[in-house]
């Protein structure tokens, strides 16, 4: 593993005050919500094979009465059918705002939660109903960083026994190696190999986050499910550590699904991006088709929500789309299209017909009766005919509905093109 | 190794982003444990009971050493012949119970025994006794919290109920109840006949431990459901490690300043609970001191020679009262938020 000394020790260590100023790293945080900088991994992530494959996952939380007969009358419906793929060495981010259930689905994923339906497969294996024993080769394979670096780590625990654990528990190293390895993961993530022995409180929010970042890379895992890893953090910190995990992708060939609610921190990091609303992923693309043209209510409510500094610049400001009301009960969720009760182009049938995730594009899909970009959407349902209903979302005895559209993992090479309203491929 | 200089030297200089780096001159960030043994040093009251705890944890570990070496004498009798030190009365000669340069506390009525090495060694009975039986009550109880608390479901139900069934128990009168047919079990198990000190005190150890438990398990559970939220917990899961490794390798270390306070809580009400015992006859029997028994037979002196009450009862009071200031400071110490 010494071989694998990142080239990027130099230049990023900790939170250096005095390198800031001239930090590139610093020139990144200002700069990273407007250009997109190469990365070698974004160009693999479409044609890598798929790690993760999550299929119409569901997770439903009962919700019990109160009293000594805990009846269940009811379920949070916090994951109700996602689908996605996650390549090899890719990563996938997944936005959406507080309780859209972006955080359960990295939680099942890692299955700290059992799901209530679907399927999880990874690398070839389904894991959704694997038991908690036969979870812990898994555990190897697939690693989670927190969001709050002030609660993930164990505050009664030196830095050394928490990065040195999961070799311990797997018996991966003699114990006279361990130490040797943790001083080289930590200095791996920048920080000082001699702080071993010293507690999380003695460190900032980057270092501890840092810390998180070392723990999960010490079992060398395949897949990285990062739940909102900068949030917590000052924005100065945010792209260091942001910039940490690409080196660190890079260098590990480690997929990512990216958990996150900050677009631009999303945008930089991600090659393809899925967006939740209230369980579903209502639009899922590449960085280009999704941040330039959304073709989701939804997606170009959250995109116009994101302060734009050049726009403020020149004095203009952007049209904003604001929602109005408040997100619907997960529990009793609205029928049809579950962002309809918010949307400003809703019709008819959006409350009779729930709209399938619907391929738009080569790398593209969103799950809207009337998709479009902005200020383009169409007057007429563009799924009504693949889904055999007319234009109220009543059943149509005539129509032949599409088989077997919607809610596949990955994406197919023919697509339903929205100009023309017809089947079309690359 | 550039990047370590730079990493160093930069913990010296004040963060611009405001975090507190390593500890580099004296307003770096202190440990809550710092913190809190801070607060626990400037409570006068706090180190007062502090001190006196200490000092009776001393006498009571070196009494023995003393009475082996014959620096203290608690079984001599001076009751016969033109030694005695008692009069027609079998009451202590002289002015409060007898008390002389060889006699510092007097001697006992009745037997002419050395008050003064009486209570020392009693002391080291009686704490023995009580620690037993806190040891005892706050393991079971805190493996029992821990399970109950991390796994919820049924588990914490069935717990829960064994909880509130040892709670409803009777346990006073059935350790009177059964007290001979228990030390006779307990005799069969241990070395020493039926009447013995070990079995007695044994006996006494394990009632108290077993009944003491269920208080604690509840206290311990609701500290681990707050643990158990935390995401450490869930990393823990995710490297894979056993329920046994995050019920005491994560999870208990996190709890040790409930079972600090709750171990010097318990430890005065243990020490009373002897005292009441051996009023009622059950425990360690004289001639072998403990506080409780000396204080037992002293009751029919106590208008005769008030000073040979007195001692006894003086040195509960003091260790039950130091205890649970001990407890109640290290408390506040540790949360400084809670209201007084």
């Amino acid at each position: 593993m010494s071989d694998h000394q990142l080239p990027m020790a130099g230049g990023m260590p900790a939170d250096d005050p005095r390198s800031r100023a001239e930090d590139p790293v610093d020139a990144a945080a200002s700069g990273f919500v407007e250009k997109e900088r190469a990365n070698p991994a974004v160009a693999g992530h479409f044609d890598a094979d798929p790690i993760l494959t999550v299929k119409d996952l569901r997770m439903y939380f009962p919700v019990r009465s109160a009293g000594i007969v805990r009846r269940t009358v009811g379920h949070v419906q916090a994951v109700d059918g996602v689908s996605f793929q996650v390549p090899k060495g890719g990563s996938l981010g997944l936005v959406g705002e507080s309780g859209c259930g972006k955080s359960t689905t990295g939680r099942l994923i890692t299955r700290l939660y059992e799901p209530t339906g679907g399927a999880i497969e990874f690398d070839g294996r389904d894991i959704a109903k694997t038991s908690s024993h036969g979870l812990k080769p898994l555990r190897r394979e697939i690693q989670m960083i927190f969001q709050d670096p002030y609660t993930s780590l164990n505050p009664r625990h030196t830095v050394g026994a928490i990065v040195g654990a999961p070799l311990l528990i797997h018996n991966i190293l003699p114990k006279d190696k361990i130490l040797p390895r943790v001083q080289e993961l930590l200095e791996i993530v920048g920080l000082n190999p001699e702080h071993y022995n010293r507690y999380p409180h003695e460190f900032s929010g980057g270092q501890r986050q840092r810390i998180g970042i070392a723990r999960a890379l010490t079992l060398q895992p395949k897949l990285l499910v990062a739940d909102e890893p900068v949030s917590a953090l000052d924005v100065s910190i945010q792209a260091q550590v942001i910039n940490l995990l690409q080196e660190v992708q890079r260098e590990f060939d480690i997929a990512f699904l990216f958990i996150a609610h900050d677009l631009a921190v999303v945008r930089h990091f991600c090659p393809e991006v899925a967006v939740m609303y209230l369980g579903k992923v209502v639009e899922i693309a590449d960085r280009d088709s999704l941040y330039n043209r959304p073709n989701h209510p939804y997606t170009q409510a959250l995109l116009s929500a994101v302060p734009d500094v050049k726009q403020a610049a020149i004095g203009g400001r952007r049209e904003r789309i604001r929602l109005e009301g408040d997100v619907p009960s997960p529990i009793n969720p609205p029928s049809g299209c579950r962002f309809r009760t918010r949307c400003a182009i809703a019709q008819e049938i959006c409350a009779r017909v729930e709209p399938p995730l619907l391929q738009i594009g080569k790398r593209h899909k969103v799950a809207c009766h009337f998709a479009g970009e902005l200020g383009h959407h169409p007057e007429r349902p563009v799924t009504a005919s693949l889904l055999g209903v007319d234009d109220t979302g009543t059943p149509d005895p005539g129509a032949s509905p599409s088989v077997g559209i919607g809610n596949d993992p990955g994406y197919s090479d023919t697509w339903f093109d929205l100009e023309r309203k017809t089947m079309a491929s690359a | 190794m550039t990047v370590q200089a730079s990493n160093l030297e930069s913990e010296h200089l004040p963060d611009p982003a405001g975090a507190p780096e390593g500890e580099p001159s004296k307003i770096a960030g202190k440990s809550p444990t710092k913190l809190a043994m801070d607060r626990f040093r400037r409570d006068k009251l706090s180190m007062i009971s502090f001190t006196v705890v200490v000092v009776y944890l001393l006498v009571g570990i070196a009494a023995p050493f003393l009475v082996h070496f014959g620096v203290l004498d608690p079984t001599t009798l001076h009751n016969q012949g033109k030694d005695s030190l008692l009069d027609a009365n079998t009451l202590p000669k002289g002015a409060w119970g007898g008390i002389s340069w060889d006699h510092p506390l007097g001697v006992e009525p009745g037997t002419g025994r050395d008050v003064l090495s009486r209570v020392i060694f009693g002391i080291t009975f009686s704490l023995s006794i009580a620690l037993s039986a806190t040891i005892l009550a706050i393991t079971i109880g805190t493996v029992m919290g821990i399970i109950s608390g991390f796994s919820g479901g049924w588990v914490d139900a069935i717990i829960g109920r064994a909880i509130d069934l040892t709670l409803s128990f009777p346990q006073t009168l059935m350790l009177l109840a059964l007290s001979s047919m228990g030390v006779a079990t307990v005799a069969e198990f241990l070395p020493g006949g039926e009447s013995d000190d070990i079995p007695n005190g044994f006996y006494v150890v394990l009632v108290l431990g077993l009944f003491g438990w269920p208080g604690i398990a509840r206290i311990i559970r609701g500290q681990v459901l707050s643990v158990r939220e935390r995401e450490f917990v869930d990393a823990a899961v995710l490297i894979g490690a056993s329920r046994r490794r995050i019920y005491f390798k994560e999870i208990l270390p996190n709890l040790w300043a409930p079972l600090l306070v709750t171990f010097t809580l318990t430890m005065p009400a243990y020490i009373s609970a002897e005292a009441a015992l051996s009023f009622l006859g059950v425990g360690i029997n004289p001639p072998t001191p403990t506080l409780g028994n000396i204080l037992r037979s002293s009751i029919n002196y106590s208008i005769g020679d008030f000073m040979f009450f007195f001692t006894p009862a003086f040195l509960i009071m003091v260790i039950v009262v130091s205890f649970n200031l001990l407890g109640d400071g290290i408390r506040d110490a540790l949360d400084p938020k809670a209201a007084r």
